[in-house]
């Protein structure tokens, strides 16, 4: 009966009327065409060659037949110069945080970054975003990462490798937007802060579980800012990016910290770079930094001066020696940890692998076979535009649910994958925890620092040593 | 066995440890550029629609982030039937056959009806007032030749990472497309197939070779 309208048509076409142009061009037969034509509305027509049903006419009047227009897309080379740009200010964004250190610099190198990746280039492709695109191009044979964004995605990883994580401190037009609205920082307490960033590992695993099984960019979906830069998009959108900017005058930068997936790659990274930010002057020296030596006459002097300075929480204190009681607690929980980061990891992967036909529902396939399955048994109402389309193309329900269990299959794989990551990290976040750390200074965390540049000015070492300069 | 000595030596074993990390990290990096650059097409994409599985179904008007969405309408001319009664122009019950707006299908008023010589009318889309919600498009698919079609127009859009329409497409018809053939335009019908077509009843033709791209849905 979904055809129903399409064969009036055709027997309108058959009886009688022997040439189809009539229908249209004569206006005898319009009330013959007036109830079939009371119909269009609503209902989705396959269009296909079949529909050529008028032959194009022969013009006598000398008419001249215009052609469409079809406006050129941005030009390719545009993007390279966006790419350059990066580098760019990438390179200039190491220099400012490990040489200059200056933080008025690092402000205006975020604005610019906000004014061109933000506002000029409406913040799309952005190295938050690419990590999708990689993905995809992995799982998906089918699909290659164009270059410039394979640059967006690589830049920022190459730099923090070597300098720490610059990337966030004055490139980032997402970071940019959040610590110009900072004005009255508080505090997060320790457990929050790290409970909070678990957020962003899961907020990675599914990106890459959506991205991998082809059914959505949610980093994309879901960016709040991306609405601003583009000064439209829907309410919702602009709603959570309105709340998102709103904490940030009382939070640094919530969304880089709890659920940012690239600065969680870029923690990771960040721990092991060459260089990397240090509250007081001097030590930046790679030379110094290369052999691992401390002291010095650049040193920290304990003065606490910094202390509260950081608004992101990654400064952190000197510690205290454990004595021989903590440490014999600290080992039996530190083993118990490690011997629960399997099971941590295997219990959560396994609920992981049971969320798929919840998950799967990101996929529009499954979507649709969920919807094509109900309507055949008689549960659903009605017809969706999708289900309308899909029935109009032919295709046997039969393959398309075949389709969607093999994507729920992926699903389950991937929940596996997806679950065990989370479990993992929550494990390692555990173990981290139960560690001791020795600390003889007050340091910037290597992973949490964004290179900001706010504790350069509260160290007493950095005013003696522009002094020096200046003198 | 100087605390000093195993602090030292405790020292270099971490460090060789963090400097073989990091090299691996950067090797990683370098193998992944390896595999992605691999498959690379020296290409851009950019999002189309393909008009033979598009259903007109109206998401391309509202889902754009943009207010004023990047898909408009597209007439291809050669297709046309030059109809003096247009589906694609007619709303499903005009008061008359004239150009009065309570007669349009189009919303905004979008398409010029002119006419050319007995009995052929012309029709053209002005873009700047079309929204591209497609109501003519489905008009002209149901009853017409097809030749009001959907297209991204890309002096419009912002080639968003994940498009919003493409996300919100019911039929499957967004993809990506080779930069270089940025558009998948319905080919020019020649006079002597569309007659093959009619004189098979029209109902059971395969498409001819349309300029499906090499692109994909994700």
């Amino acid at each position: 009966m979904r055809r129903c309208p399409y064969i009036i048509v055709c027997v309108t076409v058959l009886l009688g009327l022997v040439s189809p142009a009539n229908v249209a061009r004569a206006s005898s037969p319009w009330f013959t065409a007036r109830p079939v034509l009371s119909t269009v509305e609503g209902m989705a027509v396959p269009p296909t060659e079949a529909n050529k049903r008028f032959p194009p006419p022969e013009f006598e009047s000398g008419y001249v037949q215009p052609s469409p227009t079809t406006p050129a897309p941005r030009q390719d080379i545009y993007q390279y110069i966006d790419a350059l740009v990066l580098l760019a200010a990438l390179g200039i964004s190491a220099y400012l945080v490990l040489k200059r250190r200056s933080r008025s610099a690092i402000f205006a190198l975020a604005v610019f970054s906000l004014l061109y990746f933000g506002f000029a280039r409406m913040g799309c492709v952005c190295s938050v975003g690419a990590i999708q695109n990689i993905v995809l191009s992995i799982f998906d044979r089918s699909y290659a990462v164009p270059i410039v964004v394979l640059a967006f995605f690589l830049l920022p990883l190459i730099f923090t490798l070597f300098f720490g994580r610059v990337f966030c401190a004055g490139v980032c037009p997402l970071g940019a937007i959040q610590d110009l609205v900072l004005v009255r920082p508080v505090r997060v307490p320790n457990w929050l802060e790290g409970a909070l960033r678990l957020f962003a590992y899961v907020y990675l695993g599914a990106a890459i579980l959506f991205a991998a099984t082809g059914s959505a960019f949610i980093i994309c979906r879901y960016d709040p800012f991306v609405s601003f830069f583009r000064l439209s998009g829907n309410w919702n959108i602009l709603t959570l990016g309105g709340s998102v900017l709103l904490v940030s005058v009382f939070v640094g930068r919530p969304y880089c910290r709890f659920v940012c997936p690239y600065g969680v790659i870029l923690r990771q990274l960040s721990r092991i770079s060459r260089w990397n930010v240090t509250i007081a002057p001097g030590r930046q020296d790679p030379a110094i930094v290369m052999t691992g030596l401390t002291g010095g006459p650049d040193e920290c002097i304990q003065c606490r001066l910094c202390e509260d300075s950081c608004p992101f929480g990654a400064i952190r204190e000197p510690t205290a020696d454990w004595t021989g009681r903590d440490y014999s607690i600290g080992k039996k929980r530190l083993a118990l940890l490690m011997v629960l980061l399997p099971v941590l990891a295997l219990s959560v992967g396994w609920a992981g692998s049971r969320l798929k036909n919840v998950t799967a529902r990101m996929h529009a396939t499954v979507r649709l076979a969920e919807r094509v399955y109900l309507e055949d048994a008689g549960k659903a109402e009605g017809t969706t535009n999708a289900s309308l389309a899909f029935r109009a193309t032919g295709k046997p329900t039969e393959q398309l649910y075949a389709e969607a269990s093999n994507i729920r299959a992926k699903f389950t794989l991937g929940g596996w994958f997806f679950g065990g990551f989370v479990g993992l990290i929550a494990g390692l976040k555990l173990i981290g925890l139960s560690r001791r750390v020795g600390r003889t200074d007050y340091e910037a965390d290597r992973a949490s620092c964004l290179a900001c540049g706010r504790c350069f000015e509260y160290c007493p070492k950095e005013h003696a040593k522009r002094k020096g300069i200046e003198n | 066995m100087g605390e000093n000595k195993r602090l030292q030596a405790g020292v270099t074993r971490r460090r060789f440890l963090r400097d073989s990390l990091w090299g691996t990290c950067l090797a990683g990096l370098g193998v992944l550029t390896g595999f992605v650059v691999g498959k690379h097409r020296k290409t851009n994409t950019l999002w189309q629609i393909d008009p033979y599985t598009c259903i007109a179904c109206g998401n391309c008007a509202t889902y754009c982030v943009l207010d004023e969405s990047a898909v408009k309408c597209m007439h291809a001319f050669s297709v046309c039937g030059y109809c003096r009664i247009c589906f694609g122009f007619f709303g499903p019950e005009p008061v008359d056959i004239t150009e009065g707006a309570e007669n349009q299908v189009c919303p905004t008023g979008a398409i010029k009806r002119t006419f050319v010589e007995e009995p052929y009318y012309e029709y053209i889309i002005d873009e700047k007032l079309c929204n591209g919600c497609g109501k003519c498009v489905k008009g002209c698919n149901a009853f017409g030749n097809g030749s009001l079609f959907l297209q991204v127009r890309h002096d419009r859009c912002l080639n968003c990472n994940e498009c919003s329409i493409a996300a919100a497409c019911p039929s499957g018809a967004w993809k990506r497309v080779p930069a270089e053939r940025p558009y998948l335009l319905k080919p020019a019908l020649s006079p002597s197939a569309a007659l093959r077509v009619n004189s098979a009843e029209g109902m059971a033709a395969h498409p001819p070779q349309a300029e499906h791209g090499a692109g994909n849905h994700a």
